[in-house]
Protein backbone atom coordinates (compact mmCIF):
# COMPACT_ATOMS: atom_id res chain seq x y z
CA UNK A 1 0.00 0.00 0.00
CA UNK A 2 2.85 2.47 0.78
CA UNK A 3 4.59 2.03 -2.13
CA UNK A 4 2.16 2.94 -4.54
CA UNK A 5 0.74 5.57 -2.08
CA UNK A 6 4.21 7.07 -2.96
CA UNK A 7 4.23 6.40 -6.21
CA UNK A 8 0.36 8.70 -6.77
CA UNK A 9 1.36 11.43 -4.12
CA UNK A 10 4.74 12.32 -6.21
CA UNK A 11 2.52 12.09 -9.72
CA UNK A 12 -0.01 14.61 -8.16
CA UNK A 13 2.82 16.80 -6.51
CA UNK A 14 4.81 16.68 -10.39
CA UNK A 15 0.88 17.76 -11.95
CA UNK A 16 1.73 21.30 -10.19
CA UNK A 17 -2.24 21.97 -10.19
CA UNK A 18 -2.49 20.99 -6.59
CA UNK A 19 0.71 23.20 -6.10
CA UNK A 20 -1.42 26.26 -7.67
CA UNK A 21 -4.66 25.22 -5.64
CA UNK A 22 -2.41 25.87 -2.39
CA UNK A 23 -0.89 29.39 -4.06
CA UNK A 24 -4.74 30.34 -4.85
CA UNK A 25 -5.95 29.80 -1.20
CA UNK A 26 -3.48 30.86 0.31
CA UNK A 27 -3.48 34.04 -1.56
CA UNK A 28 -7.29 34.28 -0.68
CA UNK A 29 -7.13 33.22 2.94
CA UNK A 30 -4.30 36.23 3.49
CA UNK A 31 -5.92 38.71 1.40
CA UNK A 32 -9.41 38.07 3.20
CA UNK A 33 -7.69 38.47 6.67
CA UNK A 34 -6.28 41.69 5.59
CA UNK A 35 -9.26 43.76 4.29
CA UNK A 36 -10.79 42.72 7.58
CA UNK A 37 -9.92 44.36 10.90
CA UNK A 38 -11.78 42.27 12.33
CA UNK A 39 -10.71 38.44 12.20
CA UNK A 40 -13.71 37.19 13.32
CA UNK A 41 -15.78 38.92 9.40
CA UNK A 42 -12.81 37.57 7.69
CA UNK A 43 -13.05 33.83 9.43
CA UNK A 44 -17.23 34.59 7.77
CA UNK A 45 -16.12 35.77 4.78
CA UNK A 46 -13.29 32.03 4.24
CA UNK A 47 -16.25 30.25 5.26
CA UNK A 48 -18.16 30.33 1.69
CA UNK A 49 -14.66 29.98 0.64
CA UNK A 50 -14.51 26.69 2.23
CA UNK A 51 -17.86 25.55 1.74
CA UNK A 52 -18.05 26.01 -2.20
CA UNK A 53 -14.73 26.00 -3.73
CA UNK A 54 -13.18 24.16 -1.40
CA UNK A 55 -15.49 20.78 -2.61
CA UNK A 56 -15.83 22.12 -6.53
CA UNK A 57 -12.26 21.51 -6.95
CA UNK A 58 -11.51 18.06 -4.97
CA UNK A 59 -14.33 16.53 -6.85
CA UNK A 60 -13.30 18.02 -10.36
CA UNK A 61 -9.29 17.13 -9.55
CA UNK A 62 -10.21 13.79 -8.27
CA UNK A 63 -12.33 12.72 -11.18
CA UNK A 64 -10.00 14.39 -13.26
CA UNK A 65 -7.06 12.88 -11.91
CA UNK A 66 -8.69 8.67 -12.04
CA UNK A 67 -9.79 9.11 -15.52
CA UNK A 68 -6.11 10.11 -16.40
CA UNK A 69 -5.19 7.33 -14.08
CA UNK A 70 -6.45 4.76 -16.63
CA UNK A 71 -3.03 3.78 -17.65
CA UNK A 72 -1.55 3.35 -14.64
CA UNK A 73 -4.60 1.88 -13.12
CA UNK A 74 -4.20 -0.70 -15.92
CA UNK A 75 -0.53 -1.54 -15.62
CA UNK A 76 -0.89 -2.08 -12.16
CA UNK A 77 -4.11 -4.59 -12.59
CA UNK A 78 -2.00 -6.79 -14.14
CA UNK A 79 0.32 -6.96 -11.16
CA UNK A 80 0.57 -8.58 -8.12
CA UNK A 81 -1.17 -6.53 -6.40
CA UNK A 82 -4.83 -6.61 -4.42
CA UNK A 83 -7.38 -4.29 -6.42
CA UNK A 84 -8.45 -2.96 -3.08
CA UNK A 85 -4.54 -1.84 -2.34
CA UNK A 86 -4.50 0.22 -5.82
CA UNK A 87 -8.10 1.45 -5.19
CA UNK A 88 -7.19 2.89 -1.86
CA UNK A 89 -4.24 4.09 -2.83
CA UNK A 90 -5.76 6.23 -5.37
CA UNK A 91 -8.07 7.54 -2.68
CA UNK A 92 -5.01 8.01 0.03
CA UNK A 93 -2.94 10.07 -2.35
CA UNK A 94 -5.61 12.09 -3.67
CA UNK A 95 -7.01 13.18 0.14
CA UNK A 96 -3.38 13.17 1.47
CA UNK A 97 -2.24 15.84 -1.25
CA UNK A 98 -5.48 17.98 -1.49
CA UNK A 99 -5.81 18.29 2.51
CA UNK A 100 -1.88 19.18 2.77
CA UNK A 101 -3.19 21.72 0.59
CA UNK A 102 -6.02 23.08 2.07
CA UNK A 103 -3.89 22.44 5.37
CA UNK A 104 -1.47 25.43 3.98
CA UNK A 105 -3.49 27.05 2.06
CA UNK A 106 -6.63 28.35 4.57
CA UNK A 107 -5.05 26.10 8.03
CA UNK A 108 -1.85 28.17 8.48
CA UNK A 109 -3.29 31.74 7.85
CA UNK A 110 -6.34 30.97 10.30
CA UNK A 111 -4.28 29.93 13.04
CA UNK A 112 -2.35 32.77 12.51
CA UNK A 113 -5.20 35.35 12.31
CA UNK A 114 -7.57 33.68 14.42
CA UNK A 115 -6.06 30.43 15.39
CA UNK A 116 -9.30 29.83 18.44
CA UNK A 117 -12.01 27.32 18.56
CA UNK A 118 -13.90 28.67 15.75
CA UNK A 119 -10.86 28.91 13.64
CA UNK A 120 -10.02 25.25 14.85
CA UNK A 121 -13.85 24.11 13.66
CA UNK A 122 -13.35 25.45 10.02
CA UNK A 123 -9.82 23.81 9.47
CA UNK A 124 -11.28 20.31 10.83
CA UNK A 125 -15.07 21.07 8.69
CA UNK A 126 -12.73 21.85 5.56
CA UNK A 127 -10.70 18.43 5.98
CA UNK A 128 -13.37 16.67 6.40
CA UNK A 129 -15.03 17.97 3.19
CA UNK A 130 -11.98 17.82 1.33
CA UNK A 131 -11.56 14.30 1.76
CA UNK A 132 -15.90 13.07 2.11
CA UNK A 133 -15.31 15.45 -1.81
CA UNK A 134 -12.65 12.85 -2.53
CA UNK A 135 -14.48 10.09 -1.53
CA UNK A 136 -17.43 11.16 -3.73
CA UNK A 137 -15.50 11.83 -7.20
CA UNK A 138 -13.97 8.45 -6.67
CA UNK A 139 -17.56 7.42 -6.55
CA UNK A 140 -18.67 9.26 -9.73
CA UNK A 141 -15.47 8.14 -11.78
CA UNK A 142 -16.02 4.54 -10.86
CA UNK A 143 -19.36 4.51 -12.04
CA UNK A 144 -19.11 5.20 -15.68
CA UNK A 145 -16.15 5.06 -18.31
CA UNK A 146 -16.81 7.53 -20.60
CA UNK A 147 -14.66 10.73 -19.10
CA UNK A 148 -17.18 13.42 -20.03
CA UNK A 149 -19.90 11.69 -18.55
CA UNK A 150 -18.34 11.01 -15.18
CA UNK A 151 -16.80 14.77 -14.89
CA UNK A 152 -20.15 16.03 -15.84
CA UNK A 153 -22.04 13.36 -13.29
CA UNK A 154 -19.15 14.97 -10.69
CA UNK A 155 -20.31 18.58 -11.67
CA UNK A 156 -24.15 18.03 -11.35
CA UNK A 157 -23.51 16.12 -7.12
CA UNK A 158 -21.41 19.22 -6.60
CA UNK A 159 -24.47 21.68 -7.81
CA UNK A 160 -26.90 19.18 -5.96
CA UNK A 161 -24.44 19.61 -2.87
CA UNK A 162 -24.18 23.21 -2.94
CA UNK A 163 -26.82 24.87 -4.01
CA UNK A 164 -29.33 22.74 -5.05
CA UNK A 165 -30.21 20.53 -1.69
CA UNK A 166 -30.69 23.88 -0.60
CA UNK A 167 -33.22 24.99 -2.48
CA UNK A 168 -34.89 21.38 -1.75
CA UNK A 169 -35.04 22.32 1.84
CA UNK A 170 -36.45 25.59 1.74
CA UNK A 171 -38.98 24.77 -0.59
CA UNK A 172 -40.14 21.69 1.39
CA UNK A 173 -40.09 24.54 4.65
CA UNK A 174 -42.16 26.54 3.14
CA UNK A 175 -44.76 23.72 1.53
CA UNK A 176 -44.57 22.34 5.27
CA UNK A 177 -44.28 25.50 7.45
CA UNK A 178 -47.68 24.36 9.48
CA UNK A 179 -45.85 21.81 10.61
CA UNK A 180 -43.35 21.33 13.15
CA UNK A 181 -40.22 20.75 11.09
CA UNK A 182 -36.97 21.26 13.33
CA UNK A 183 -36.41 17.81 13.91
CA UNK A 184 -36.98 16.86 10.41
CA UNK A 185 -34.60 19.29 9.52
CA UNK A 186 -31.25 18.42 11.92
CA UNK A 187 -32.41 14.94 10.16
CA UNK A 188 -32.18 16.46 6.30
CA UNK A 189 -28.77 17.95 7.23
CA UNK A 190 -26.96 14.79 7.45
CA UNK A 191 -28.08 14.22 3.82
CA UNK A 192 -25.42 16.97 2.86
CA UNK A 193 -22.11 16.97 4.16
CA UNK A 194 -21.75 20.35 2.99
CA UNK A 195 -24.83 21.44 5.04
CA UNK A 196 -23.52 19.84 8.13
CA UNK A 197 -20.19 21.59 7.98
CA UNK A 198 -22.08 24.79 7.50
CA UNK A 199 -24.36 24.47 11.09
CA UNK A 200 -21.08 23.35 12.45
CA UNK A 201 -19.09 26.73 12.14
CA UNK A 202 -22.06 28.75 12.14
CA UNK A 203 -22.66 27.46 15.67
CA UNK A 204 -19.23 27.52 16.51
CA UNK A 205 -19.52 31.08 15.03
CA UNK A 206 -21.62 32.39 17.65
CA UNK A 207 -24.29 33.73 15.16
CA UNK A 208 -26.76 31.13 16.06
CA UNK A 209 -29.36 33.82 16.88
CA UNK A 210 -29.56 34.76 13.60
CA UNK A 211 -30.82 31.63 12.80
CA UNK A 212 -34.25 31.37 14.55
CA UNK A 213 -35.79 29.01 16.47
CA UNK A 214 -34.66 26.03 13.88
CA UNK A 215 -31.35 27.74 15.09
CA UNK A 216 -31.97 27.11 19.10
CA UNK A 217 -32.73 23.56 17.82
CA UNK A 218 -29.51 22.98 16.05
CA UNK A 219 -27.71 24.49 18.78
CA UNK A 220 -29.12 22.19 21.34
CA UNK A 221 -28.71 18.80 19.04
CA UNK A 222 -25.30 19.77 17.65
CA UNK A 223 -23.63 21.95 20.34
CA UNK A 224 -23.99 19.54 22.91
CA UNK A 225 -21.17 17.26 23.04
CA UNK A 226 -23.39 14.30 21.43
CA UNK A 227 -24.45 16.50 18.75
CA UNK A 228 -20.41 17.27 18.04
CA UNK A 229 -19.98 13.47 18.05
CA UNK A 230 -23.02 12.40 15.84
CA UNK A 231 -22.18 15.24 13.06
CA UNK A 232 -18.92 14.64 12.69
CA UNK A 233 -19.78 10.92 12.72
CA UNK A 234 -21.62 12.08 10.01
CA UNK A 235 -19.20 13.57 7.79
CA UNK A 236 -17.16 10.27 8.69
CA UNK A 237 -20.03 8.26 6.95
CA UNK A 238 -19.87 10.90 3.98
CA UNK A 239 -16.34 9.40 3.38
CA UNK A 240 -16.61 5.89 3.91
CA UNK A 241 -20.07 5.24 2.19
CA UNK A 242 -18.96 6.40 -1.07
CA UNK A 243 -15.68 4.96 -1.44
CA UNK A 244 -17.34 1.58 -0.04
CA UNK A 245 -19.75 1.41 -3.12
CA UNK A 246 -17.02 3.14 -5.40
CA UNK A 247 -14.58 0.26 -4.27
CA UNK A 248 -16.97 -2.15 -4.94
CA UNK A 249 -17.86 -1.24 -8.58
CA UNK A 250 -13.65 -1.15 -9.14
CA UNK A 251 -13.41 -4.84 -8.03
CA UNK A 252 -15.67 -5.88 -10.67
CA UNK A 253 -14.66 -3.64 -13.20
CA UNK A 254 -13.63 -4.99 -16.50
CA UNK A 255 -10.07 -3.68 -17.53
CA UNK B 1 -0.43 -25.31 -14.15
CA UNK B 2 -3.46 -23.08 -15.15
CA UNK B 3 -6.95 -24.50 -15.59
CA UNK B 4 -9.74 -22.58 -16.90
CA UNK B 5 -12.83 -23.94 -16.18
CA UNK B 6 -16.40 -23.15 -18.18
CA UNK B 7 -15.49 -19.75 -18.37
CA UNK B 8 -17.94 -17.52 -19.83
CA UNK B 9 -18.11 -13.72 -20.60
CA UNK B 10 -20.31 -11.30 -22.14
CA UNK B 11 -19.59 -7.73 -23.03
CA UNK B 12 -22.99 -6.21 -22.93
CA UNK B 13 -24.94 -8.61 -25.01
CA UNK B 14 -21.92 -9.69 -26.89
CA UNK B 15 -20.97 -12.91 -25.56
CA UNK B 16 -17.53 -12.80 -25.78
CA UNK B 17 -16.16 -16.26 -24.26
CA UNK B 18 -18.78 -19.08 -24.62
CA UNK B 19 -17.95 -21.89 -21.75
CA UNK B 20 -14.26 -22.64 -22.71
CA UNK B 21 -12.56 -24.93 -20.65
CA UNK B 22 -9.12 -26.46 -21.34
CA UNK B 23 -5.60 -26.92 -19.20
CA UNK B 24 -2.35 -25.72 -19.92
CA UNK B 25 0.63 -27.25 -18.26
CA UNK B 26 4.31 -26.31 -17.68
CA UNK B 27 6.46 -26.09 -20.20
CA UNK B 28 4.48 -25.85 -23.08
CA UNK B 29 4.28 -22.96 -25.47
CA UNK B 30 1.07 -22.85 -27.06
CA UNK B 31 0.11 -20.64 -29.85
CA UNK B 32 -3.81 -19.02 -29.51
CA UNK B 33 -4.92 -18.20 -33.34
CA UNK B 34 -8.55 -17.23 -34.45
CA UNK B 35 -9.66 -13.89 -36.23
CA UNK B 36 -9.94 -10.47 -34.80
CA UNK B 37 -12.37 -10.15 -31.75
CA UNK B 38 -12.88 -13.73 -31.56
CA UNK B 39 -11.99 -13.52 -27.81
CA UNK B 40 -8.21 -14.18 -27.55
CA UNK B 41 -7.51 -11.31 -25.58
CA UNK B 42 -10.62 -11.34 -23.13
CA UNK B 43 -9.47 -14.56 -22.47
CA UNK B 44 -5.64 -13.73 -21.53
CA UNK B 45 -7.16 -10.87 -19.51
CA UNK B 46 -9.18 -13.34 -17.18
CA UNK B 47 -6.28 -15.22 -16.52
CA UNK B 48 -4.68 -12.11 -15.41
CA UNK B 49 -7.86 -10.91 -13.58
CA UNK B 50 -7.99 -7.93 -15.52
CA UNK B 51 -11.22 -9.20 -16.71
CA UNK B 52 -13.33 -10.92 -14.52
CA UNK B 53 -15.43 -13.86 -15.94
CA UNK B 54 -19.41 -14.17 -15.49
CA UNK B 55 -19.37 -17.64 -15.15
CA UNK B 56 -16.97 -20.42 -14.59
CA UNK B 57 -13.13 -20.88 -12.51
CA UNK B 58 -9.77 -20.28 -13.22
CA UNK B 59 -6.95 -22.05 -11.11
CA UNK B 60 -3.37 -21.14 -11.20
CA UNK B 61 -1.55 -24.18 -9.88
CA UNK B 62 -4.94 -25.57 -8.42
CA UNK B 63 -5.63 -22.28 -6.51
CA UNK B 64 -8.73 -20.51 -7.83
CA UNK B 65 -7.80 -16.76 -8.62
CA UNK B 66 -10.76 -14.97 -7.30
CA UNK B 67 -9.66 -14.25 -4.14
CA UNK B 68 -5.86 -15.01 -4.89
CA UNK B 69 -3.90 -12.15 -6.32
CA UNK B 70 -0.28 -13.06 -5.41
CA UNK B 71 -0.37 -15.62 -7.96
CA UNK B 72 0.42 -12.44 -10.24
CA UNK B 73 3.80 -12.43 -9.14
CA UNK B 74 4.43 -15.74 -10.68
CA UNK B 75 3.04 -14.00 -14.73
CA UNK B 76 4.94 -12.03 -16.96
CA UNK B 77 2.28 -10.34 -19.47
CA UNK B 78 2.95 -8.29 -22.22
CA UNK B 79 -0.24 -6.43 -23.63
CA UNK B 80 -0.84 -5.97 -27.17
CA UNK B 81 -1.26 -2.47 -26.60
CA UNK B 82 0.76 -1.32 -23.79
CA UNK B 83 -0.34 1.59 -22.08
CA UNK B 84 2.12 3.54 -19.27
CA UNK B 85 1.37 6.59 -17.24
CA UNK B 86 2.74 9.12 -19.47
CA UNK B 87 4.43 11.21 -17.65
CA UNK B 88 6.89 8.44 -16.12
CA UNK B 89 10.08 8.14 -17.86
CA UNK B 90 11.46 4.28 -18.81
CA UNK B 91 14.16 4.71 -15.48
CA UNK B 92 10.89 5.62 -13.30
CA UNK B 93 8.68 2.68 -14.92
CA UNK B 94 11.29 0.14 -14.50
CA UNK B 95 12.59 1.22 -10.71
CA UNK B 96 8.54 1.79 -10.07
CA UNK B 97 7.61 -2.21 -11.59
CA UNK B 98 11.32 -3.43 -9.39
CA UNK B 99 9.84 -1.77 -5.87
CA UNK B 100 6.55 -3.64 -6.49
CA UNK B 101 7.93 -6.81 -8.13
CA UNK B 102 10.84 -7.46 -6.30
CA UNK B 103 11.13 -11.13 -4.70
CA UNK B 104 13.65 -12.41 -2.53
CA UNK B 105 16.59 -14.30 -4.38
CA UNK B 106 15.35 -12.92 -7.90
CA UNK B 107 17.69 -11.25 -9.88
CA UNK B 108 15.84 -8.57 -12.30
CA UNK B 109 16.60 -10.00 -16.17
CA UNK B 110 18.00 -7.04 -17.93
CA UNK B 111 18.92 -8.77 -20.63
CA UNK B 112 15.96 -7.30 -23.05
CA UNK B 113 16.45 -3.86 -21.98
CA UNK B 114 20.37 -4.18 -23.31
CA UNK B 115 19.48 -5.72 -26.30
CA UNK B 116 16.82 -3.33 -27.12
CA UNK B 117 19.02 -0.64 -26.47
CA UNK B 118 16.84 0.54 -23.75
CA UNK B 119 19.49 1.50 -21.46
CA UNK B 120 20.60 4.65 -24.09
CA UNK B 121 17.22 6.19 -24.02
CA UNK B 122 16.12 5.65 -20.30
CA UNK B 123 15.26 9.87 -19.91
CA UNK B 124 12.82 9.33 -22.16
CA UNK B 125 9.14 9.79 -20.94
CA UNK B 126 7.05 7.11 -22.11
CA UNK B 127 4.50 9.83 -23.78
CA UNK B 128 7.35 10.72 -26.70
CA UNK B 129 8.19 6.85 -27.42
CA UNK B 130 7.10 5.31 -31.00
CA UNK B 131 4.87 2.75 -30.75
CA UNK B 132 7.55 0.19 -31.84
CA UNK B 133 9.52 1.32 -28.15
CA UNK B 134 6.46 0.98 -26.24
CA UNK B 135 6.70 -2.46 -27.71
CA UNK B 136 10.16 -3.01 -26.20
CA UNK B 137 9.86 -1.58 -22.80
CA UNK B 138 6.47 -3.81 -22.64
CA UNK B 139 8.70 -6.92 -23.65
CA UNK B 140 11.35 -6.26 -20.97
CA UNK B 141 9.07 -5.93 -18.16
CA UNK B 142 7.42 -8.86 -19.21
CA UNK B 143 10.36 -10.98 -18.96
CA UNK B 144 12.19 -9.00 -16.17
CA UNK B 145 11.27 -10.94 -13.23
CA UNK B 146 11.49 -14.70 -14.07
CA UNK B 147 8.17 -15.68 -14.18
CA UNK B 148 6.72 -19.12 -14.21
CA UNK B 149 4.72 -17.98 -17.04
CA UNK B 150 4.74 -15.72 -20.09
CA UNK B 151 1.62 -14.27 -21.97
CA UNK B 152 2.60 -12.71 -24.63
CA UNK B 153 -0.28 -11.10 -26.63
CA UNK B 154 1.09 -10.00 -30.38
CA UNK B 155 4.30 -9.69 -29.10
CA UNK B 156 6.09 -8.97 -32.96
CA UNK B 157 3.11 -6.14 -33.74
CA UNK B 158 4.88 -2.84 -34.39
CA UNK B 159 8.92 -4.11 -33.90
CA UNK B 160 11.25 -4.08 -36.15
CA UNK B 161 12.87 -7.21 -38.12
CA UNK B 162 15.55 -6.95 -35.98
CA UNK B 163 13.98 -6.41 -32.48
CA UNK B 164 11.28 -9.16 -33.25
CA UNK B 165 13.99 -11.84 -33.78
CA UNK B 166 15.69 -10.55 -30.83
CA UNK B 167 12.49 -11.12 -28.64
CA UNK B 168 11.99 -14.33 -30.57
CA UNK B 169 15.22 -15.40 -29.16
CA UNK B 170 14.41 -14.91 -25.80
CA UNK B 171 11.30 -16.44 -26.04
CA UNK B 172 12.88 -19.45 -27.35
CA UNK B 173 15.66 -19.47 -23.81
CA UNK B 174 12.81 -19.49 -21.72
CA UNK B 175 10.81 -22.00 -23.57
CA UNK B 176 13.61 -24.30 -23.22
CA UNK B 177 13.94 -23.33 -19.33
CA UNK B 178 10.65 -24.98 -19.13
CA UNK B 179 8.28 -22.43 -18.88
CA UNK B 180 4.86 -22.01 -19.61
CA UNK B 181 4.22 -19.74 -22.79
CA UNK B 182 0.90 -18.30 -24.06
CA UNK B 183 1.03 -16.82 -27.48
CA UNK B 184 -1.27 -14.71 -29.98
CA UNK B 185 -0.01 -13.44 -33.24
CA UNK B 186 -1.01 -13.05 -36.55
CA UNK B 187 2.23 -13.76 -38.42
CA UNK B 188 2.03 -17.52 -38.20
CA UNK B 189 5.17 -17.96 -39.81
CA UNK B 190 7.14 -16.68 -36.89
CA UNK B 191 5.23 -19.32 -34.39
CA UNK B 192 6.21 -22.17 -36.65
CA UNK B 193 9.62 -22.83 -34.34
CA UNK B 194 8.64 -21.63 -31.17
CA UNK B 195 5.01 -23.29 -31.03
CA UNK B 196 3.96 -26.91 -29.35
CA UNK B 197 0.49 -26.84 -29.26
CA UNK B 198 -2.25 -24.95 -31.36
CA UNK B 199 -5.31 -23.70 -29.92
CA UNK B 200 -7.88 -21.56 -32.18
CA UNK B 201 -10.59 -20.10 -31.62
CA UNK B 202 -13.67 -18.56 -33.23
CA UNK B 203 -16.38 -16.11 -31.87
CA UNK B 204 -15.65 -16.83 -27.92
CA UNK B 205 -15.55 -21.05 -28.47
CA UNK B 206 -12.72 -23.10 -29.11
CA UNK B 207 -12.45 -24.55 -32.48
CA UNK B 208 -9.91 -27.16 -31.93
CA UNK B 209 -7.08 -27.28 -29.81
CA UNK B 210 -4.49 -30.31 -30.69
CA UNK B 211 -0.34 -30.83 -30.18
CA UNK B 212 1.09 -29.53 -33.46
CA UNK B 213 3.37 -32.56 -34.06
CA UNK B 214 -0.31 -34.50 -34.45
CA UNK B 215 -1.90 -31.55 -36.73
CA UNK B 216 0.84 -31.89 -39.50
CA UNK B 217 0.53 -35.07 -39.17
CA UNK B 218 -3.18 -34.94 -40.26
CA UNK B 219 -2.61 -31.77 -42.43
CA UNK B 220 0.10 -33.55 -44.23
CA UNK B 221 1.59 -29.83 -43.98
CA UNK B 222 5.18 -28.66 -42.40
CA UNK B 223 4.25 -25.14 -42.18
CA UNK B 224 1.57 -24.12 -39.76
CA UNK B 225 0.07 -21.41 -41.69
CA UNK B 226 -0.46 -24.03 -44.14
CA UNK B 227 -2.03 -26.21 -41.80
CA UNK B 228 -4.35 -24.09 -39.54
CA UNK B 229 -5.70 -23.02 -44.11
CA UNK B 230 -6.42 -26.89 -44.41
CA UNK B 231 -8.10 -27.58 -41.26
CA UNK B 232 -10.34 -24.39 -42.09
CA UNK B 233 -10.74 -25.64 -45.18
CA UNK B 234 -11.60 -29.03 -44.10
CA UNK B 235 -14.10 -27.63 -41.90
CA UNK B 236 -16.04 -25.42 -44.39
CA UNK B 237 -16.40 -28.14 -46.42
CA UNK B 238 -17.91 -30.30 -44.01
CA UNK B 239 -20.38 -27.68 -42.83
CA UNK B 240 -21.52 -27.12 -46.39
CA UNK B 241 -21.81 -31.20 -47.06
CA UNK B 242 -24.20 -31.07 -43.29
CA UNK B 243 -26.09 -27.89 -44.92
CA UNK B 244 -26.55 -30.01 -48.20
CA UNK B 245 -27.49 -33.29 -46.57
CA UNK B 246 -30.01 -31.38 -44.70
CA UNK B 247 -31.29 -29.59 -47.85
CA UNK B 248 -31.47 -33.47 -49.85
Amino acid sequence: MKKILKYVIADIVQNKIVVIYTAILLIISFSVFNLENNAAKGIASLLNLVLLIVPLICIIFSTIYIYNSAEFIELLVSQPLKRKTLWLSLFGGLSISLSIAFLIGVGLPVLLYHGDSTGFMLIISGLFLTISFVSIAMLAAGLTRDKAKGIGFAIALWLFFALIFDALVLFLLFQFQDYPLENAMVVMSFFNPIDLSRIHILLEMDIRALMGYTGAVFQEFFGSTNGIIFSFAGLFLWIIVPLMFSLKTFKKKDL
Amino acid sequence: MIELKQISKKFGRLQVLKNISTRFEKGECIALLGPNGCGKTTMIKSILGMVIPDKGDILFNKVAIKKDWQYRSRIGYMPQIGRYPENMTIANLISMMKDIRKQEGIEPDEELVHAFGLDKMMNKKMRTLSGGTTQKVSAALAFMFQPDVLILDEPTAGLDPVSSLTLKEKIIKEKEKGKLILITSHILSELDDLVSKVVYMNEGNFLFEKPLQILREETGEEKLSRAIAKVMNQQKLSRARIAENQLT
